[in-house]
């Protein structure tokens, strides 16, 4: 198919897909349906894919192992409660998330020109060390309320305002990943060396993922920060990071599409055994384990959702392949 | 005026000496070879010569849009900006992508749009440009009749196919100099001799220059108008393919190997 065409088609799909959820979740609010307890499971959800979907970008796209990224959304939270708790106006809102999301991205860069040096395991606990000198930071700075955290932060978020964040950020990282600079990313994940040698500055590239991640990471923490009023550092610890990180596992190392339905099925499962806690983090790990013994690569691989057009072409294609 | 000059390289392992005190000079437009017996240091001259790593001693001179500079020790990726592309000796595809992804990815370096605002917004200018590189994508395919493959993932080609897909890669950064390590390696007479032809029809269709490790003398003997040796790492001897077949020297390194196959 011609780019133009895909183009047109997918912008179409996109433009469904998103009114679509924005007008049934809307109508199940209204309706009652969707009560006040469960707008919160609902909060968490775009906040979780925002996250995802940046640390997909790192993780699963560039092949960067990170486990900071609560690091980031730390950054991104208390920067967007600082703002709104002076300015409790929705510009002072958006602000906050403006001030939050650049923040981390020059974390992220700061951090990343360093680390990024390292590969793997090396990379995984440099990222680790990075989230807890931000956490120990949160937890001793006056200007963010110490041990006790912030209280009483303006709550901004509502379905609109978080549909719209969310949309925002699954469509800019798609968009990236199909451009020139997005493969280059991917490339980079390939094979490192290759890529470097097709005239890919690796360096810049990785630099470059981490700090999209963490703006990402920014946007989702302090969407967090409006949606929960209180702020502590605790929140910001390393089992942060492995559920965001668990996110991406489990719908799939590259697939987009991946990290939004594992985002929505942890948080069900989650709301679902909340009188049983647990009994959940029994299964969360039964889970886990099961998932990387059965389908190591995750609920999608690295493919997106195929699209009902696309099946009948890889129904169509199949013979001849297995002709060759 | 030479296109590469290599003055005096040594590269040194700990205690061994992969490439040493090596001279060469490859002038434009020429296909030449570069042959010697295993761990001879071929590949560690071509990592030399595309920065994978830095000398210990010596000069890379490089001469393309008609000013001549060094580049050892310079980053891979400025490299093959200045015009030196290579293929692997172990195949090196980005193998879980596909055929036509592994192309485009090697023009990147060439790429119109910006990050901020087309890669993130898809702005005309990223739509335009999208449609060059997969159209100039396919015409490199075609040298190899892989055209049709395009949406096929790197890893599902046969093993000479995904040989042909290295070079045509490396053809898409748009380089002066090509250098190929064992291009030929594992494939039938057959394939070979078809492999042969279409090397000499790359470099009169483009203008290249080709610097080619190779181990199938024929291939060798019938392509190259020059070769170099090595042996140990060092330069034994260069000259026209029959100096070469009828050197003492290079008999004596290739001792029970068949020269005149
Ligand atoms: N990174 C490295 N570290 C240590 N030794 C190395 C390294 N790379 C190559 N060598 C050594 O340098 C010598 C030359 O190796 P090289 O791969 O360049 O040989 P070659 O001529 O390409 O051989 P072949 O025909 O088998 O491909 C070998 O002895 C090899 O073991
Ligand atoms: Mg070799």
């Amino acid at each position: 198919m011609e780019i133009r065409q895909m183009r047109k088609r997918n912008t179409v799909i996109a433009l469904i897909l998103m009114i679509g959820s924005f007008a049934l979740i809307q109508a199940l609010i209204m309706g009652g349906v969707i009560r006040s307890y469960q707008q919160v499971t609902l909060a968490t959800i775009c906040i979780n894919i925002i996250l995802a979907v940046g640390l997909n970008l790192v993780t699963g796209f560039t092949g960067q192992f990170s486990l900071g990224h609560a690091g980031f959304m730390a950054i991104g939270a208390y920067a967007c409660a600082i703002i709104t708790l002076k300015n409790g106006s929705v510009a002072g809102f958006l602000l906050g998330i403006l001030a939050g999301a650049v923040l981390a991205t020059v974390f992220g860069i700061l951090i990343g020109i360093p680390t990024l040096r390292l590969k793997g395991d090396y990379l995984a606990i440099a990222t680790l060390g990075f989230a807890e000198i931000i956490r120990i930071f949160a937890q001793n700075l006056t200007i963010t309320g110490g041990a006790a955290g912030l209280n009483g932060i303006p709550k901004f978020t509502n379905w609109p305002w978080l549909w719209a964040f969310t949309c925002l950020s699954i469509l800019l990282v798609n968009a990236f990943i199909h451009s020139s600079h997005g493969r280059a990313c991917i490339a980079i994940r390939e094979d490192e060396i290759a890529a470097e040698a097709m005239g890919i500055n690796t360096t810049k590239y990785k630099v470059m993922a981490f700090a999209i991640g963490a703006f990402f990471a920014g946007i989702g923490g302090a969407l967090y920060a409006s949606t929960f009023y209180i702020l502590k550092p605790t929140t910001f610890g390393f089992m942060k990071s492995i559920d965001i990180l668990m996110i991406v596992v489990l719908g799939g190392m590259g697939s987009i599409t991946g990290s939004v339905i594992a985002a929505v099925v942890l948080a069900v499962i989650t709301t679902a055994l909340q009188s049983f806690s647990e009994l959940r983090m029994v299964l969360y790990a039964v889970m886990l384990v099961a998932i990387m013994l059965f389908r190591p690569q995750g609920l999608m691989g690295d493919r997106e959702l195929p699209l009902p057009s696309e099946w009948k072409n890889r129904r169509k294609k199949q013979p001849q392949s297995a002709a060759e | 005026m030479a296109l590469l000059t290599v003055k005096n390289l040594t590269k040194s392992f700990g205690g061994l000496t992969a490439v040493s005190d090596v001279n060469m000079a490859i002038e434009p437009g020429e296909l030449v070879g570069l042959i010697g017996p295993n761990g001879a240091g071929k590949t560690t001259l071509f990592n030399l010569l595309t920065g994978v790593y830095e000398p210990t001693t010596g000069k890379i001179l490089l001469n393309t849009n008609g000013k001549e500079r060094e580049i050892q020790g310079q980053k891979p990726y400025r490299i093959c900006g200045e015009g030196i592309a290579r293929t692997f000796q172990n195949i090196r595809l980005f193998k879980e992508l596909t055929v036509l992804d592994n192309v485009r990815i090697a023009m990147h370096q060439n790429v119109k749009y910006q990050m901020l605002p087309g890669a993130f917004f898809h702005t005309p200018g990223y739509v335009k440009e999208e449609e060059r590189l997969k159209k100039e994508a396919e015409e490199l395919l075609d040298i190899f009749q892989l055209t049709h493959k395009k949406d096929e993932k790197a890893k599902n080609l046969p093993y000479g196919e995904q040989r042909h897909l290295e070079i045509v890669r490396a053809m898409a950064t748009k380089p002066d100099l090509l250098l190929l390590d064992e291009p030929a390696a594992g494939m039938n007479p057959k394939e070979t001799a078809a492999l042969t032809q279409t090397i000499a029809q790359l470099r009169r269709d483009f203008g290249l220059t080709i610097l080619l490790i190779e181990h199938d003398m024929s291939l060798v003997m019938k392509v190259c108008e020059r070769i170099y040796v090595l042996n140990y790492g060092q330069m034994l001897a260069q000259g026209l393919p029959e100096e070469i077949r009828n050197n003492k020297l290079v008999i004596e390194a290739y001792l029970g190997e068949d020269m005149n196959a």
